[in-house]
């Protein structure tokens, strides 16, 4: 008997067989080419267009573009690679914005029962707005369509990330403290050589559900504001009819924010630790 | 009376009673300890021992009462009080031996990574878990890890030792094991220990004296029993010294028939007892109801 893992993978591979057959079949050309009708005539869809294409000419625009995922050819066609790479820094720069203040606030909150019940209400009315609720007033305030897009990242990713820290920090085991405390250790080594590590886990935690929600919402974003970007790029494709690229991209979107999320599990399992 | 190393004066813990009233768990609780000496508390459960050893560590504070070490007054935690938690409180992302590098770093900041790390060894080496310095907590077991925090206490060298049932968590063997680790460290150490334990075997291997704390709510520390047994001790032949029996017989009937009715002297002061010189116990004051027979029962079978 195989073990598990080899049995595992060989059912996922006859799995995307069977899918790709099943895609593949069902979007074959009709055998005779039947007459377009005046209604489809009119909504200026032709045979071609009309259908979802097959996976082979989604492959075929994946061979392209990825050998050769950094063109640029102008403002409306840029390899893929340049277009996630707008995404990718846009969230990160957004995500590591948000948690410069959502680290430090988490603390402090965390750490002060008077902190918390002060800016509790805050959170509570801020947290379930729709990041892109947001957009509006950015680009009126920010008057940048990028930095808006940065924004919105940022207040997206911010409240996952502070709500762990708080959660974690206040909840420390008050053994862990002790040992500090009669160690005398000052509040900031405390915090940094107890605290930290401590709820480290936690803060992970909060930070991997952040990085999939920015990723999320960049997606959204992009298409909003335009230009450059994944969701831009999605988008585009869609108004070119290129139902084959915009399922290409819609695959590279998946495999990104799979990549990220990898690494946020590779930090959280180098700071978990067992009791 | 003359200045001790330790001074517990007029102690009393109050809590409210979730009744609106007040609940007094022990009070006007005081003893002086020398330095040097190894003393161990013996009371029933729920009497207030634990809160008597944080307060002395400056973990938790009295309701009123202090507590003066070498002429200072106890206020807040501090590193010249070493503490051993029942649950090891080890921090668990650490290494054993970076558990008490961590500590030692805290006592004597100025020292440099060499120094600190060879101390730290010489205290792991100490409790017989040189071959375990890079496991964490988790990967080690019950007994392994009372060691560690024990060497991490000892390893600050603090001028007083307070442990809080260190073995309470351990089985019966490893805890024998561990006794008598303890008792080959202190003899080289000689630190001023204070320790809780349920176990009278234990207490009367390890102490110089034992304070015997009445039930609560309102607890004292009633007695304050001699040790008359020559050092080094050892756990294989303690037993053989006619005076262990009698120190045994004695604490046994404390806490089974009189842990519910003691009281201190007129002053406050533990009524102090030597069994091995044929001290009797101090004529009953009217007794209160004993409800804490079964524990008890389990404490001297322990
Ligand atoms: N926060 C609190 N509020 C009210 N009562 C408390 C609180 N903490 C402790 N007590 C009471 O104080 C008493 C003494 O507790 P303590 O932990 O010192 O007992 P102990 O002698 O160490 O018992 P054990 O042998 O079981 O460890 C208990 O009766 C407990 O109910
Ligand atoms: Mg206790």
């Amino acid at each position: 008997m195989a073990s598990l893992n080899v049995r595992a993978a060989l059912l996922s591979v006859s799995f995307l067989i069977l899918m790709l057959g099943l895609w593949e079949l069902s979007t074959q050309p009709p055998a005779a080419q039947e007459a377009i009708t005046e209604y489809e005539l009119l909504m200026g869809v032709a045979g071609q267009e009309s259908r979802v294409p097959p996976p082979s000419a989604v492959m075929k625009v994946a061979w392209t573009e990825l050998s050769n995922p950094f063109y640029d050819a102008g403002a409306n066609d840029k390899g893929i690679g340049i277009q996630l790479a707008y995404s990718v820094y846009r969230v990160l720069t957004g995500y590591l914005a948000a948690m410069a203040i959502a680290l430090p606030l988490g603390f402090l909150i965390g750490m002060s029962p008077l902190m918390y019940k002060a800016l509790n209400p805050y959170i509570q009315v801020l947290r379930p707005i729709s990041p892109l609720a947001w957009m509006p007033l950015a680009l009126f305030i920010i008057q940048d369509s990028d930095a808006s897009a940065i924004f919105v990242i940022f207040i997206c990713s911010i409240w996952p990330m502070l709500l762990n820290t708080a959660f974690g920090v206040a909840n420390v085991r008050q053994d862990w403290v002790n040992v500090a405390r009669t160690h005398e250790l000052n509040p900031f080594k405390t915090a940094i050589t107890v605290i930290l590590p401590a709820a480290a886990p936690t803060i992970l935690t909060g930070m991997r559900i952040s990085i999939g929600i920015a990723w999320l919402v960049i997606v959204a974003a992009e298409m909003l504001v335009g230009g450059t970007g994944i969701g831009y790029y999605v988008w585009n494709e869609w108004n070119n009819l290129d139902l084959a690229s915009v399922i290409f991209s819609i695959l590279m979107i998946g495999v990104v924010g799979m990549l990220l999320d990898l690494a946020l599990g590779k930090a959280q399992k180098l700071v978990e630790y067992k009791e | 009376m003359s200045k001790s190393f330790l001074e517990v004066d007029g102690l009393s813990k109050v809590y409210p009673d979730g009744q609106g009233g007040d609940l007094t768990v022990f009070e006007d609780v005081r003893f002086a300890l020398e330095k040097g000496e190894f003393v161990c508390i013996i009371g029933h459960s729920g009497c207030g021992k634990s809160t008597i050893l944080n307060v002395l560590a400056g973990l938790d504070e009295a309701s009123s009462g202090n507590v003066v070490m070498n002429g200072k007054e106890v206020k807040g935690p501090g590193l010249e009080r070493g503490v051993v938690f029942q649950n090891y409180s080890l921090l668990p992302w650490k290494t054993s031996l970076n558990n008490i590098v961590f500590a030692v770093k805290a006592r004597w900041p100025k020292w440099s990574k060499d120094k600190v790390r060879e101390h730290s060894e010489r205290y792991l080496k100490m409790v017989g878990l040189d071959h375990a310095l890079n496991r964490k907590p988790s990967q080690l077991s019950g007994g392994m890890r009372q060691r560690v925090s024990i060497a991490r206490a000892f390893a600050t060298q603090p001028e007083l030792l307070l442990l809080d049932e260190p073995f309470g968590a351990l089985d019966a063997l490893t805890r024998g094991v561990i006794q008598d680790e303890l008792v080959k460290i202190w003899e080289e150490t000689r630190q001023t220990v204070f320790m809780i334990t349920h176990d009278v075997d234990e207490a009367i291997l390890l102490s110089d004296r034992i304070f015997l704390m009445s039930n609560g709510p309102n607890a004292r520390i009633a007695e304050s029993v001699k040790v008359n047994l020559p050092h080094p001790r050892s756990r294989a032949t303690i037993f053989q010294n006619p005076a262990h029996h009698k120190i045994r017989d004695y604490l046994v009937d404390f806490l089974v028939n009189r842990s519910g009715s003691a009281q201190p002297e007129e002053d406050g002061s533990p009524i102090v007892i030597d069994p091995s010189a044929g001290d009797a116990a101090p004529k009953p004051v009217p007794a209160k109801p004993d409800t804490k027979t079964e524990t008890a029962a389990r404490a001297v079978n322990a």
